[in-house]
């Protein structure tokens, strides 16, 4: 992995998420989102080698979809919740102490952001 | 799912579940099937099974005082806790706990970095607190300092060096429970009890001396159930000046020997002090092709003018053999280059990362990877000929053991990590299939008893295992696990912390009982 700006998850707050989905491309939750991505997902799914999702995805969709998850325009974050909470393969699925029901809502609004 | 702890009713339950919510908020408590499945461990080579692991609810504290609530409540109405520090002990049972109905008990939320101390150079931290956390603590704060980092970095600093776990760079800090420096314990009944210097009201030196004063008790809490470990001091590697290592090829089948036995002599003078890897062992006079038979990685840390005496030295150690070939690599001076930083194994660096699972999931080498797998690692003598010994043990047995099928085990892959043993890797793959499940435990099964037989017993076992691998320690009728069951009756009389972790029962839930 390379160097990343931390993200403490410790100092993430629920206020603002429990509106929901109305409100889920605000700014800051998308700010939020990126925080939860770099967080957990990146160290497996960034570009470049060591990346072992990258590495799965490149084999399994061989050029028809993009390898890097935060080049997909094609998820939805119903499919962006299903993979996280239930895992596919090597990757187990991730528990609300790890990823909150609030901090996937922010995930899912920052991977399908337009 | 609806599984419930042993003896207690969904009314009971629901009364400690309520108390639970009280103690940590409600939000912390997790009894959904739905919340409940996110502990099952993805690896289970029971999935899907009557006999796979199960949690019966899940409660996840911030402080310790809430663990303390949470034991009194449990201890109160016998309700078993399964404590997990970041629940990503894959391959080792994962989140899911030993006994079916336990309550996880879940650290993640305890995930502070109390203090990093540059000047005497170590940590203490909580269980939630993931290697990438304290590497990110300590590079924020520009801190001379490595961490010790284990394959996968999402793992908890604690929970690694607790289940017997280690990492990639210099001795004595990649051995996580040798390298730690006192711990704070919650106890069955709910006190604190800190060891070491921490016992000393005001002392400033919990994190300074291992031993304290009278009968050492940290290693009651390494795999073990005595306690749930709240914190816990680790000692640090300050940054290297520079990295060397050297590639040693040996081209006969049998300079396995005199090549442990040099190895051997360097480590325990501590001339070579990285994580040596041990490569090759096809059996052949000489190797595939005139390749070499076996290689040998030695890596060394330390100031520049230090350790390129030192790799002089192992070179001119290894030249006995003949034959022999030393590829020096290039000496890598730290904080990385950009350039370094892109060819080097970063955990040997002290930097995570979870590239590892690179090699388990799908590659272009293995399209349809199985998903998970777990491993036989038993204790071997480190000399070439007790290698050669379980080399040939392998082959000779592989058949029977997998009935002729190729099951996709991989093994064995001799393991040189662990100062003064070695570690003789049988990997398993696990599916989400039973009946492919079922042969690979059949085979596991086997493996261990037929190792028995020679005296080789594994370190580390995934929960379901734990009491199998147990069984091989029976030394003078299991003297030590009656031992081990003394201490646990004494300390946690209800038996409430984690029953059945590495074979330690207690006495209402023991065979014999």
């Amino acid at each position: 992995m390379s160097r990343r700006s931390t993200f403490a998850v410790c100092a993430l707050t629920l206020l603002g998420f429990a509106v929901g989905a109305a409100f889920a491309q605000d700014s800051s939750d998308l700010e939020r989102g990126k925080a939860v991505y770099e967080y957990w997902c990146a160290p497996c799914h960034a570009a470049g080698p060591g990346h072992p999702g990258t590495q799965s995805l490149q084999i399994k969709y061989n050029g028809t979809l993009p390898a890097v998850l935060i080049e997909r325009t094609d998820l939805t974050p119903e499919t962006i919740k299903t993979f996280v909470r239930q895992g596919i393969l090597m990757m187990a699925p991730f528990r609300k102490t790890e990823i909150t029901d609030a901090e996937l809502d922010a995930l899912a609004a920052y991977l399908t952001r337009k | 799912m609806a599984v419930l702890p042993p003896g207690i009713n969904e009314r009971e339950f629901a009364q400690a579940l309520d108390e639970f919510r009280d103690a940590v908020g409600a939000e912390w408590v997790f009894s959904s099937d739905e919340d409940v499945a996110l502990y099952r461990d993805a690896y289970s080579i029971f999935w899907g099974e009557p006999e796979e692991r199960l949690a019966s609810a899940a409660v996840a504290p911030s402080t310790v005082e809430e663990v303390q609530a949470i034991v009194r409540i449990a201890n109160a109405r016998r309700i078993p806790l399964y404590p997990i520090s970041t629940g990503r002990n894959l391959a080792y049972g994962g989140a899911a706990p030993v006994l079916s109905g336990s309550v996880v008990l879940d650290l993640k939320r305890m995930n502070r970095v109390i203090e990093v101390n540059e000047r005497n150079a170590y940590a203490l931290v909580e269980p939630g607190v993931s290697y990438f956390d304290l590497y990110n603590h300590i590079e924020e704060r520009g801190l001379d300092l490595w961490i010790d980092p284990p394959d996968p970095g999402w793992g908890s600093v604690i929970g690694n060096a607790l289940d017997g776990g280690g990492g990639w760079t210099a001795y004595p800090f990649r051995d996580h429970f040798g390298a730690h420096c006192g711990m704070e314990v919650v106890l069955a009944d709910g006190e604190i009890v800190r060891t070491g210097m921490g016992a000393v009201p005001n002392s400033k030196t919990w994190q300074q001396n291992k031993w304290g004063y009278g009968p050492w008790v940290d290693g009651l809490f390494r795999q073990g159930n005595m306690g749930i470990v709240t914190k816990m001091g680790f000692w640090l590697m300050p940054r290297p000046e520079a990295y060397i290592s050297a590639t040693v090829q040996v081209f006969n089948d049998r300079d396995i020997i005199p090549l442990m036995d040099i190895l051997n002599l360097l480590e325990n003078q501590h001339v070579v002090n990285g994580s040596t890897q041990l490569g090759g062992g096809g059996g052949f006079a000489t190797g595939q092709g005139g390749g070499p038979a076996w290689t040998l990685q030695v890596p060394i840390y330390g100031p520049e003018k230090v350790i390129r005496a030192q790799i002089a030295y192992a070179r001119e150690k290894f030249s006995a053999i003949e034959g022999a070939r030393f590829i020096e690599g290039d000496l890598i001076r730290t904080p990385l280059s950009p350039e370094d930083r892109a060819r080097v194994r970063l955990v040997n660096f002290g930097i995570p990362n979870l590239s590892t699972f690179s090699m388990l999931g799908r590659s272009p080498m293995q399209p349809n990877p199985a998903g998970g797998h777990i491993g036989f690692s038993p204790i071997i003598p480190r000399d070439g000929e007790e290698l050669l010994k379980f080399r040939e043990f392998y082959r000779t047995n592989l058949a029977e053991v997998t009935r002729g099928e190729n099951l996709g085990i991989v093994g064995p892959v001799f393991m040189t990590n662990w100062e003064r043993s070695l570690v003789a890797l049988i990997m398993f793959p696990v599916f989400k299939n039973p009946e492919q499940n079922r042969k690979i435990r059949a085979a596991f099964e086997r493996w261990v008893a037929l190792a028995a037989e020679h005296g080789w017993a594994e370190y580390r076992a995934p929960t379901v295992y734990q009491d199998l691998i147990s069984d091989t320690y029976s030394y003078n009728n299991h003297a030590l696990r009656r031992l081990r069951e003394k201490i646990k009756d004494a300390v946690d009389p209800n038996g409430i912390l984690a029953p059945g972790r590495y074979g330690v029962w207690p006495k209402h839930l023991r065979r014999e009982a």
